[in-house]
């Protein structure tokens, strides 16, 4: 078992159009890099030139926002769901 | 951690202009007692002679309302957050419905939590609907079908062809015509009794606060971020519910921001640099997303008028149509927000095209 990772829709050209993705590490910040390492770009769209998540941007680890948990720094263990769900405009 | 309770707008000479305090109680009877006891005079405004909370007063303990909770029994315990909110449908019902329209509305006028009652409270709401877009078309629709009394539309575009698959009040025949006349057009035909009232202009930080203040509840249904924090910025500072949903590809969003309870700038500071942002016409939206999610705002814009069930508040749902599945995610309030924040360094509408990083002109 590892950790789900949901892809939202404007960053699944990135990922071969995979909603779902397995991701491991023991921090949300873990869970990026190892995608960054499987999916070249995906970091840049996530956090900014000083690493931080961008502010349009949220993660919910099994529903919680991690901006109010420990940030990126918040711990992640097999079996946790990953949501990335950013802004979105249409309407 | 005490209990938080949100004070709207018309108590606040009592509490020092503080939009939130902190009380204590086992219950709301007893939170509202002392209430009393810090800020002499609350129990007065609150209470009718009849020593009852009247309906035009709703009062929410996490998100749900009390009459569907235990009422002023309902228990409370450190940490809940208890949010006091007068008339969500303004104006007086009217007395009676007339033999039509109880036919008219007489599958809804015989659910549970409904009755003449509930329908009565829709007829006397006004509710304003940003844009009768994708999303806009099935809010409006069934909000007029649900015989909400005043539908506000604020609407500038004129129809094109490439709106028709999802825009479903408008039709062949409204192409180059004016969304907003469109509207009205497909509204009435549906139900001639909703008074709609077209604000045909660009919302702006000059009209938006005389345009919301009219409303009981605000439901945006627009397709940019820039009008997003217009619309959110003007209902945290009126103190307006503000029912929100967006759609892109093959995915939908939706929430509700009750006042004092967060809202979209909590949920994202700020916007993407342009660039990052994709858009409907560059993405993609599929008809079936606005149409999935625009009857879920009109459905959270009657609870809250009728005071039924469980909003959104607090709860960010998500939508995927390719897996049809929904989710849900927790959302807070932020207290360091800039707009309903504790603190707060945003107290009057700001150019919001400069906010989302637009140049000037487009």
């Amino acid at each position: 078992m590892s950790i789900t990772i949901r892809i939202p829709a404007p960053l699944r050209s990135l990922t071969g159009q995979s909603q779902t993705v397995e991701g491991s590490g023991g921090s949300v910040c873990d869970c990026v890099d190892d995608l960054e390492s499987r999916f070249a770009g995906i970091k840049q769209r996530l956090c900014d030139d000083s690493g931080e998540l961008r502010r349009f941007i949220n993660i919910y680890v099994n529903g919680e926002d991690i901006r109010f948990l420990s940030g990126l720094q918040t711990p992640v263990k097999d079996g946790d769901e990953l949501s990335i769900v950013p802004a979105v405009a249409g309407g | 951690m005490p209990i938080e309770v949100n004070i709207p707008a018309p108590f606040r000479r009592l509490t020092g202009n503080r939009a939130r305090v902190s009380a204590d109680g086992d219950t709301v009877e007893q939170m509202l007692a002392d209430l009393e006891s810090q800020f002499p005079g609350f129990r007065d405004m609150l209470f009718d002679e009849q020593e009852r909370v009247p309906p035009h007063i709703k009062i929410y303990v996490n998100g749900q309302e009390i009459a569907a909770l235990n009422g002023l029994e309902t228990a409370l315990k450190d940490g809940d957050t208890v949010a006091i909110i007068p008339a969500i449908a303004g104006g007086s019902p009217q007395a009676t419905l007339t033999a039509d329209q109880r036919e008219r509305y007489s599958r809804h006028i015989v659910l549970p939590h409904w009755g003449e009652d509930g329908q009565r409270k829709l007829m006397a709401a006004k509710v304003l609907v940003v844009g009768a877009g994708g999303l806009g078309s099935p809010v409006l629709l069934y909000l007029a079908g649900a015989g909400v009394g005043t539908l506000g539309i604020v609407e500038f575009d004129t129809v094109d062809i490439s709106n028709l698959p999802r825009q479903i009040l408008h039709h062949m025949h409204d192409l180059g015509r004016s969304k907003a006349q469109s509207a009205k057009g497909s509204l009435t035909d549906n139900n001639p009794d909703v008074n709609v009232v077209l604000h045909e202009t660009c919302l702006s930080s000059e009209n938006a606060l005389d345009i919301i203040r009219e409303y009981d509840v605000v439901v945006p249904a627009v397709d940019n971020l820039a009008t997003r924090y217009l619309v959110n910025d003007a209902c945290v500072l009126l103190g307006k519910p503000m029912v929100e949903a967006s759609v892109l590809t093959y995915e939908g969003q939706c929430t509700v921001f009750l006042p004092g309870q967060g809202c979209y700038r909590c949920l994202y500071p700020a916007a993407p640099p342009p660039g990052l942002m994709p858009t409907p016409a560059s993405a993609g939206v599929l008809s079936i997303t606005p149409a999935v999610m625009g009857p879920i705002q009109a459905m959270e814009t009657l609870k809250l008028i009728l005071g039924i069930g469980e909003a959104l508040s607090g709860r960010l749902l998500l939508f995927d149509s390719l897996t049809m599945e929904f989710r849900q995610v927790r959302i807070r309030r932020d207290p360091n927000c800039a707009v309903c924040g504790d603190h707060p360094t945003v107290t009057d509408l700001i150019d919001y095209n400069d906010f989302c990083g637009i140049a000037a002109g487009r």
